[in-house]
């Protein structure tokens, strides 16, 4: 029986819901980012690129669409014949089914997955990160400092470290503490939510864990902390570029205008890091005679007439004449009627925006408006306001 | 609903685009910011649901196997029928076939084992969007022996004077086929039959000595022949040369040609390449352009075609041109009226200028 030295699960079963509609209909990995991207792709193309080849994927909430995006997938080429890509939603056995309770139940509901594919290391993923890192790496350092556990660590400002889970660490990196979110952090290094386990280890404190009640069966609360108490070997490995969890609605908006800045550090053109993406083949975009566009990304099959300035625009956007768009991020096959202002603004995928309508407002520079004009299964027209 | 198959022949295809097909065959010729001419023949094909498609090559079809892989792009990927891509490997020493009839006589398996009713014969020259199976029916209703597809054309161009011309009486029967100078009804290298009939020609074509089977063996038999014309009406360009490629590139800056090609309910599908949507700099000016994905532009564009993953300094300019995939240039350079092959690199302060009739043809990765 072949076996595999590291088997990847990306946890992608989570609501989202401070992304508000953003996740009405989609889970969160399955959001849209940066032109073309869905949110997972980063996370998949990093395990293509650091030659990763076995990878499930935990579905939960509002799975279809992901599913159909991931396929068989071979976007990311992991389309294989030993290993490749599942989609692991919860499942019956013959004594019950049950949801995932928690990111470590998620796992422990897999492990007959795990088993089938004997992998001496597993690598704990969410699929809800921009980011682009060589796990590779991470696995030769797991396995040079024999640890059971590695996370992945970055450096935060120490004034913004109680928002994370910090790990406290001695002189060679090994965690000797960790705190969720503490008030008087210690450290600044927070965890990415990137975990190695080898895999025997983490075999049993799963199945200890899941005959747990008190448990909340989640990897930051419950077997980390368990694993310390128990003087396990638990190693942090330090990852320097850029990262960004996309949880809120700022969040979101925020890593795609990083995107427009010369010196992003987040290069997408890398040609030796692509990142993969399951896109319809479209024909290319179609600049007018009356356009104006600076500083933007725009997808395929764009028809551009009017104003773009400092915006993602995603694939098959129509922009009539006298259209401003200002600082905003455009989903794909958006339709843009004359006149339109749209400022600071998220606009959903398909919607019809009518002549001479604002969306977003345009006296303010810190709010941030999504408009949802075409959710078969809500209100057309629904703007939210945030700040 | 009745099989088709189909073939595209690029042997005998009209070349005269010097330096563009250098390196590669009529159909590989990269064209509109991100195909080459042969993803709208074989586009058209499964748009019809024709999923068994052979393909003739005889030369240069390096570039053109690369693009086409197994097909996985136009869901040619097939356990069953697919992508039979054909290069001349020919060792039947009983071989007598001549010129196009080589081909047909040494793939003659495809056609009998291919599980079809009828087979269409076309090029990768004609740009088009065409419903083939709209033809079919067109053929089945009328009984032709042989349907043949045609382009009513508004305006000859010189290159119209390389296509056969149909005259055609009241109900559409093709009665004459030659090259009359002003008739507007273009031949578009396209014709569909029955499988059976088809293996008849081929074999009474080389029992013949034959080279060409619809120029030997159709057109004289006009008269006992009943061969009918089907009249495509949408956005069409033939492309034989630098002149008529330059020319009908432009064409798709218009919204009309542009939608005319590029429907959404029969999508124009080529190979992806995984690139990042275009990227505008704080200090670029684009107007009437059509860009592809990759690309990153700083500088100046106007009227002109930046195919994937060109990189546009600042303050250069470009006005009038056709840039293909991963050119490079450089700040200040000038472009006018020029058309850059793959990967060329223009470096910094160059000025290159040509003509609308004559455009500044540079080929495949030139460093200038």
């Amino acid at each position: 029986m072949k076996k595999k030295e590291c088997v990847a699960m990306i946890l992608a079963g989570g609501q989202g819901t401070r992304l508000q509609s953003l996740t009405y209909d989609i889970a969160k990995p399955a959001v849209f980012y940066g032109g073309k991207y869905r949110i997972i792709d980063f996370t998949l193309s990093n395990c293509t690129n650091s030659g990763i080849d076995t990878v499930g994927v935990l579905t939960q909430y509002e799975p279809h669409v992901l599913n159909d995006y991931i396929g068989i997938g071979s976007a990311w080429d992991l389309d294989r014949n030993f290993g490749g890509v599942s989609l692991l939603p919860p499942y019956m056995q013959s004594k019950g089914g049950d949801w995932y309770k928690g990111t470590a139940d998620a796992i422990y509901q897999n492990i007959k997955y795990l088993d089938y594919y004997q992998p001496e290391h597993v690598l704990i993923l969410s699929g809800d990160h921009i980011y682009k890192m060589d796990y590779a790496r991470m696995l030769e350092f797991h396995q040079s400092s024999q640890a059971d556990a590695t996370i992945s660590v970055i450096k935060v400002p120490l004034d913004e470290a109680n928002r994370f889970g910090i790990m406290d660490t001695d002189e060679v990196g090994r965690i000797v503490d960790f705190e969720e979110k503490p008030s008087n952090p210690k450290n600044n290094l927070a965890s990415m939510g990137v975990y190695i386990f080898r895999y025997d280890v983490l075999k049993d404190y799963l199945l200890s864990d899941a005959s747990d009640p008190q448990s909340s069966h989640d990897f930051g609360k419950d077997i980390i902390p368990t694993m310390l108490k128990d003087e396990k070997q638990l190693m942090s490995y330090t990852f320097d570029g850029y990262w960004k969890d996309v949880g809120t609605i700022q969040s979101l908006w925020q890593a795609n205008m990083d995107l427009l800045e010369d010196t992003t550090q987040l290069d997408l053109h890398e040609h030796t890091w692509r990142i993969y993406s399951n896109n319809p083949s479209l024909p290319a975009q179609l600049i007018g005679k009356s356009a104006t566009v600076k500083n933007a990304l725009i997808g395929e099959k764009c028809h551009i007439y009017g104003e773009v300035d400092h915006s993602v625009l995603f694939y098959g956007v129509d922009v009539a004449k006298d259209a401003v768009i200002t600082d905003s991020i455009i989903m794909p096959n958006v339709s843009i009627g004359q006149g339109v202002r749209i400022h600071r603004a998220i606009v959903m995928e398909g919607s019809i925006i009518k002549d001479n309508s604002v969306i977003g407002n345009l006296s303010d520079d810190e709010e941030i408006s999504v408009y949802v004009g075409s959710n078969k299964n809500k209100d057309p027209h629904y703007v939210t306001m945030m700040k | 609903m009745n099989r088709i198959a189909g073939i595209i022949n690029l042997d005998q295809e009209i070349d005269n685009m010097n330096e563009l097909t250098y390196f590669r065959c009529t159909g590989a010729v990269p064209f509109a910011a991100r195909y080459r001419l042969i993803d709208f023949t074989i586009s058209n094909m499964i748009n019809a649901n024709i999923d068994s498609i052979a393909i003739f090559a005889r030369k240069k079809y390096r570039s053109l196997l690369d693009h086409l892989e197994q097909g996985k792009a136009w869901d040619l990927d097939r356990q069953h029928g697919g992508l039979f891509i054909l290069p001349p490997d020919w060792n039947d020493p009983t071989d007598i076939s001549k010129g196009e009839l080589q081909h047909f006589h040494n793939n003659i398996d495809f056609i009998h084992r291919v599980q079809a009713d009828y087979i269409i014969i076309t090029g990768s020259q004609h740009i088009c969007n065409i419903d083939m199976q709209d033809v079919l029916e067109e053929h089945i209703a009328t009984k032709a022996d042989v349907t043949v597809v045609y382009k009513n054309v508004d305006q000859l161009h010189p290159e119209h004077q390389f296509t056969n011309k149909l005259t055609l009486d009241n109900n559409n029967r093709v009665v004459e086929i030659d090259y009359e100078k002003e008739n507007t009804q273009i031949y578009m290298n396209m014709y569909i039959m029955k499988k059976t009939a088809l293996l008849n020609w081929i074999e009474l074509s080389i029992e013949k000595g034959y080279s060409n089977l619809f120029n030997d063996a159709i057109i004289p038999n006009l008269s006992s022949l009943h061969v009918h014309g089907y009249e495509y009406s949408g956005t069409h360009a033939f492309i034989h040369s630098v002149e008529s490629y330059y020319r009908n590139s432009m064409c798709l800056l218009n919204d009309d040609s542009y939608d005319g090609l590029f429907q959404t309910e029969a999508p124009i599908l080529t190979k992806l390449k995984n690139e990042v949507p275009a990227t505008y700099a704080k200090n670029s000016f684009v107007r009437r352009s059509m860009v592809a994905n990759g690309c990153h532009i700083h500088g100046d564009v106007q009227n002109s075609i930046l195919f994937r993953s060109v990189k546009v300094g600042e303050g250069a300019k470009i006005e009038d041109s056709i840039i293909m995939q991963r050119c490079e240039i450089a700040p200040d350079a000038v472009l006018k009226h020029v058309i850059l092959d793959k990967e060329c690199s223009i470096s910094s302060g160059q000025v290159l200028i040509g003509t609308k009739e004559n455009p500044f043809v540079v080929a495949k990765r030139q460093r200038l």
